[in-house]
């Protein structure tokens, strides 16, 4: 089963200043959202392997739009992150089911190596609901100048029987990270950790 | 004359493949760019703030071309558009109509000519406050179908010193558009306004 998409919506900010002081060059997150009809809805299904599927779809084609939405080569990612946000039709394993299982291999190739977990998160929730997408160094899950986050919201979504997921994508960490612990020079990212 | 201070620059773009009816041949894009500047009358009252229009003019050319870039590059494509500005607490609403120049006058340059006046909204809010930008055809603003709007906004945006200022453009009418009225075929172009 392939993912019924009703809308695809692409979000990228960029940090010139804060607190007064430049941010050169401007720290940037892109997020890629889809809106997907959730095929579960209004039912319980024991089986969830066309959810999974739906995931493994939805990794690739939104890593990539991320990646394309900063105008970087895959290699410049540093970190990234996912979620996923069910209507109330759905059930919150629906969401698990997309995330989990197949979602992250493709959107390893899309932003090139990801030795690191996948940093996420998943509720359900109404239209126009706030999701916070997670972010984690894509290779080394303890580089503490990229734990971070973005929030993504469309006044539309999503719908009872739909599900929004969502990936993001950045090319830096916080603006005037400062508070120490493993740095993206330092990091080795063989075992996804260090 | 105060020099605008940048902190952050993101554009939104929502491509809209269906709303429950037939999919779209061509899906609608929706696109936002937009500005988190520093308000240099925040906190008190000043009386000759036009001067400013003049000093947010590069900006508005930059978020135009930015726009544009986002929506494929191609003017003819651009079938709507409209803006909107955010003032934070520390400021009036009257500095938010300061956007109203430099904002459709750039849009109209980049797209070579629009006729149509460019709707607009603008108000006081708080970090975080959504703004709802109007939509009307970049020719004539009696088209029914181009009747839209795109919400948008940012979690850590206007800080009270602060103006959101945005602009927003849309490839075409509204995606299952069967409201009648004048349509964008029957234009006749003279007065911008059917």
């Amino acid at each position: 089963m392939s993912a019924q998409i009703r809308k695809i919506a692409v979000w990228v900010e960029e940090t010139h200043s804060e607190m007064g002081r430049a941010i050169s060059p401007p720290t940037r997150k892109a997020v890629a959202v889809a809106v997907i009809a959730n095929p579960f809805a209004g039912r319980y299904v024991e089986d969830l392997t066309p959810l999974m599927d739906i995931g493994a779809e939805l990794g690739g084609l939104l890593g990539a739009r991320c990646v394309a939405a900063l105008g970087i080569e895959p290699g410049q990612a540093q970190s990234y992150g996912k979620a996923a946000m069910v209507g109330e039709a759905g059930e919150l394993e629906h969401a698990a089911a997309i995330l989990h299982p197949k979602l992250g291999a493709p959107l390893r190739i899309a932003v090139e190596k990801g030795a690191a977990l996948v940093p996420s998160s998943k509720k359900m929730g109404s239209v126009g609901q706030v999701l916070d997408v997670p972010l984690g160094h894509k290779d080394a899950a303890y580089v503490r100048s990229h734990f971070d986050g973005v929030e993504v919201r469309l006044n539309d979504s999503p719908r009872a029987n739909e599900i929004m997921v969502a990936v993001a994508v950045t090319d830096s960490g916080r603006p005037l990270a400062r508070v120490g612990g493993l740095t993206h020079e330092q990091a080795e990212g063989k075992d996804g950790l260090r | 004359m105060p020099e605008v201070r940048i902190r952050k620059i993101a554009t939104a773009i929502e491509e809209i493949h269906h709303e429950g009816g037939p999919p779209a041949e061509t899906p609608l894009l929706r696109g936002a760019a937009m500005a988190v500047i520093e308000n240099p009358f925040a906190g008190r009252y000043v009386e000759d703030i036009q001067p400013f229009m003049e000093d947010l003019k590069p900006l508005g050319l930059d978020l135009a071309k930015r726009l544009l870039a986002l929506l494929g590059g191609d003017p003819a494509r651009i079938e709507g558009y409209g803006k909107a500005a955010l003032v934070g607490a520390a400021g009036e609403l009257e500095h938010g109509a300061l956007w109203h120049s430099p904002g459709g006058y750039a849009m109209r340059e980049v797209l070579g000519g629009a006729k149509a006046i460019v709707p607009s909204s603008k108000k006081v809010g708080g970090v975080g406050a959504r703004l709802d930008v109007p939509v009307t055809h970049v020719n004539a603003s009696y088209v029914r179908s181009h009747f839209d709007s795109m919400e948008v906004g940012l979690n850590d945006a206007p800080r009270a010193n602060e103006i959101l200022v945005v602009l927003v453009m849309t490839t075409g009418p509204r995606v299952h558009n069967r409201a009648g009225g004048l349509a964008a075929a029957d234009i006749v172009g003279e007065d911008g306004l059917r």
